[in-house]
């Protein structure tokens, strides 16, 4: 059985994209404050329109995205994160 | 209890009012015996969006301990002058406060810092 997989030749090499194993940067890292007062860390977690991203994106675990998302929404309330906006980064 | 605060001035005030309106927010503060950690002005910066059709305001930022009753005054008192557009006040918990030591300290040694290098070229010309 396993003799004829190999036979099947592929025009092209299957590119299967190795899956990079997520992490949440803040135990990684030892980080425990998300400041609200620094615009460009924020941004990690924005997309272009300046919505938080989901965790399944970046990978943050449910504790540091809820300070993450109230963080952001301290610096949204002072004008230092626009509440939407096209092609921040 | 420490606290931060950060309030937003709207820039078409002159410089003296601009003075007179940050001395108003640190004297409602030393009235009701909070004392003040530290103070910064982030100057005027580009809003991200339109506070009451400006789109840029003057930034100050002040750290103090004081107990829970004086937020209250701190936050009529901000109600009250109509130069300030937007203010928000911040309970510091341990995290934070150890963080805004860090960052202190780092303000402090970027302050100091950058008149090291400045010393340095002139010295290599002479040589």
């Amino acid at each position: 059985m396993a003799q004829n997989n190999s036979e099947i030749r592929y025009l092209t090499p299957m590119s299967v994209d190795v899956k990079k194993k997520k992490y949440c940067r803040f135990k990684r890292f030892g980080i425990n404050f998300v400041d609200y007062k620094d615009p460009e860390f924020l941004k990690k977690f924005l997309n272009e329109q300046g919505k938080i991203l989901p965790r399944r994106i970046t990978g943050t675990s449910l504790k540091f995205q809820r300070r993450v998302a109230q963080a952001v929404k301290r610096a949204r309330h002072l004008a230092l994160l626009p509440y939407v906006t096209d092609l921040m980064k | 209890m420490q606290y931060e605060t950060v309030f937003i001035l709207t820039p078409v005030l002159s410089d003296a009012q601009m003075k007179e309106a940050v001395e108003k927010v640190a004297k409602v503060l030393a009235d009701n015996g909070a004392n003040v950690v530290n103070t910064e002005e982030w100057g005027l910066r580009k809003l991200a969006y339109p506070i009451d059709k400006k789109s840029t305001g003057f930034y100050n930022f002040i750290e103090f301990e004081a107990d829970p009753k004086v937020i209250r005054k701190l936050e009529t008192a901000y109600r009250r002058d109509e130069r300030i557009i937007r203010w928000l006040t911040f309970r510091q918990d341990k995290y934070a406060a150890e963080y805004a030591a860090k960052r202190r300290a780092r303000r402090a040694a970027a302050a100091a810092a950058p008149a090291a290098p400045e010393v340095q070229p002139v010295e290599n010309k002479e040589d």
